[in-house]
């Protein structure tokens, strides 16, 4: 496979670009401009992001590989010789992560690190334990994953979390004055301000104030349920699949809406875009709507609201103006 | 997004606008459903086609020729619209080069490429994963495979893999871009393995 004749094959020459590429993301720093540059890579040419995607999927993939779980490097001999023979044992450790999930493997150092979205962008944060974190656009997470715990605060924004579990070291996000404490878990933190929504899609996960002094009591959530935190105290809810599935779209970067107001899905595309829609009279506000539109489909849903509805779209400086 | 029931209120319902619509839902259309694919689609290919050093780039060609397409519209479902676009480019790749002939196609069709049979369960599956990938691990040259497995498993920095390598940290870094893309090549294209196709 390695070429060495000079001149690749147009074909091999993209995969091989795509392997630098995810060799620059993966050791960073990554900064926004990299991901630009990266961005006006991928859209040069469906040959580069065809090849991106594959090598991106299987280096993904290849989290699998932790469930070898080596001893702990601390105590290997500096430059070893992998251990390969390990084939046979590989189906038991793969039964062991699908019922215990991964024992945490963690990078060395504890220092805390920022992560961060600018409007419009989503990410996957990928830590040394196998756990994932996606944020949504215009999000704000510091986590510090070390072998003496794994905390993250969401500082605003939203963020869907997959946690390797692992009893000894719970994942603990905390928001808005309140701490979610992972019990083998997928959940969805969404904080506005002093709002929060924590919803449990899989496994099970414990809600509780942050400080100890303050009052309310500990929540256990089951799949399905959403948390509201307000000033207030807290709210649960149960959520269907469907519902739950709508509102986890972003995650493929879609906004779907079932008879949601012009006002909401408005609010919705504003957490998106720059250009923001501006909607003030109330008529045209309480309408409803239902549709399924990309994140960034500010214009579709304004040429909507004129097809549709008749309504008359504007564009005032940043903003697109939707009066009757 | 809340049930906001509305007198007198239509709602206009669009639930028209499919994922194609936006490019990340085209990416993960394409990495959900056609990737997975790689290896049968190099299996048909290096049937069809004899030079084997080309049976990559084909492969690659049917990606951008269905990447392309579902840009355009998502095709459903995903695995007949793979193998039909292989097997059309095939044909072509066949008359320009005017080498084989064209009954090798005809041949093809009967190898029976099985469509919409249910596959084995995911744990299976998950395995089967696990077994490639630590098959095309095991294929990748020493150096690569020290700094991925240092990268991917014990998740260290380009420094302390630079130290324990005792090599320079440009020299990782051009280790592990060759080694993720080996690792693609080896993982989906496995001589050993008979992918299921009988």
């Amino acid at each position: 496979m390695s070429d060495s004749a000079p001149n690749l094959s147009p074909a091999k020459d993209a995969r091989a670009q795509a392997g630098q590429w995810l060799e620059r993301r993966e050791f960073g720093p990554w900064t926004d401009a990299d991901q630009a540059e990266l961005d006006a890579w991928l859209a040069a040419s469906p040959s580069n992001m065809v090849a991106f995607l594959r090598v991106e999927r299987v280096w993904n993939r290849a989290e699998r590989l932790r469930a070898l779980n080596r001893p702990m490097r601390e105590q290997s001999p500096a430059p070893q010789k992998t251990p390969l023979s390990v084939l046979p044992k590989l189906a038991a450790a793969f039964a062991f992560v699908a019922a215990f999930g991964i024992g945490a493997y963690l990078m060395s150092g504890n220092g805390e690190k920022s992560y961060e979205t600018p409007i419009g962008i989503r990410k996957t944060i990928t830590f040394a334990d196998g756990s994932k974190v996606e944020l949504n656009t215009d999000t704000v997470l510091r986590a510090r994953v070390s072998d003496s715990g794994r905390m993250a605060e969401l500082v605003k924004g939203e963020a869907f979390f997959q946690i390797q579990h692992d009893a000894a070291h719970p994942f603990v996000v905390t928001a808005a004055g309140y701490r979610v404490t992972d019990l083998g878990t997928k959940f969805l933190v969404r904080r506005d301000g002093k709002r929060l929504e924590v919803t449990l899609v899989e496994g099970s996960a414990r809600v509780d104030p942050a400080s100890p002094d303050a009052h309310g009591k500990s929540t256990v959530l089951s799949p399905g349920d959403m948390v509201l935190a307000t000033d207030e105290g807290l709210k649960v809810t149960k959520k269907t699949t469907p519902v739950l599935a709508n509102e986890m779209a972003w995650r493929r970067g879609l906004l779907i809406f079932n008879h949601a107001t012009l006002a909401e899905a408005a609010a919705e595309f504003n957490r998106y875009n720059s250009q923001k829609l501006v909607i003030a009279n109330p008529t045209v506000a309480r309408r409803t709507i239902g549709g399924t539109f990309p994140t960034s489909g500010v214009e579709e849903f304004a040429e909507v609201a004129k097809g549709i509805f008749g309504f008359h779209v504007k564009t005032q400086g940043n903003d697109i103006v939707i009066q009757p | 997004m809340g049930d906001t029931s509305d007198t007198g209120c239509e709602t206009a319902d669009l639930h028209l606008r499919d994922a194609g619509m936006s490019a990340s839902g085209v990416n993960e259309w394409f990495v959900r459903e056609i990737l997975p694919l790689e290896t049968a689609l190099m299996q048909f290919l290096r049937r069809g086609w004899r030079n084997s050093n080309d049976v990559e780039d084909l492969c690659h060609d049917v990606f951008v020729h269905i990447y392309e397409a579902a840009r355009r519209e998502i095709p459903h479902p995903a695995k007949p619209f793979a193998f039909a676009v292989a097997r059309n480019l095939l044909i072509d790749r066949i008359r320009r080069e005017n080498i084989v002939a064209i009954e090798a196609v005809a041949d093809m069709e009967t190898l029976g490429i099985t469509i919409d049979e249910p596959g084995p369960d995911r744990t299976a599956i998950a395995r089967q994963e696990l077994r490639r990938l630590q098959a095309a691990l095991n294929r990748l040259p020493d150096k690569w495979r020290e700094t991925v497995v240092m990268r991917k498993i014990d998740g260290l920095s380009r420094p302390q893999i630079a130290e324990r390598l005792g090599v320079a940290e440009p020299t990782v870094s051009q280790y592990l871009a060759q080694g993720m893309t080996a690792l693609a090549d080896f993982f989906s294209n496995d001589p050993t393995d008979t992918g299921g196709t009988p």
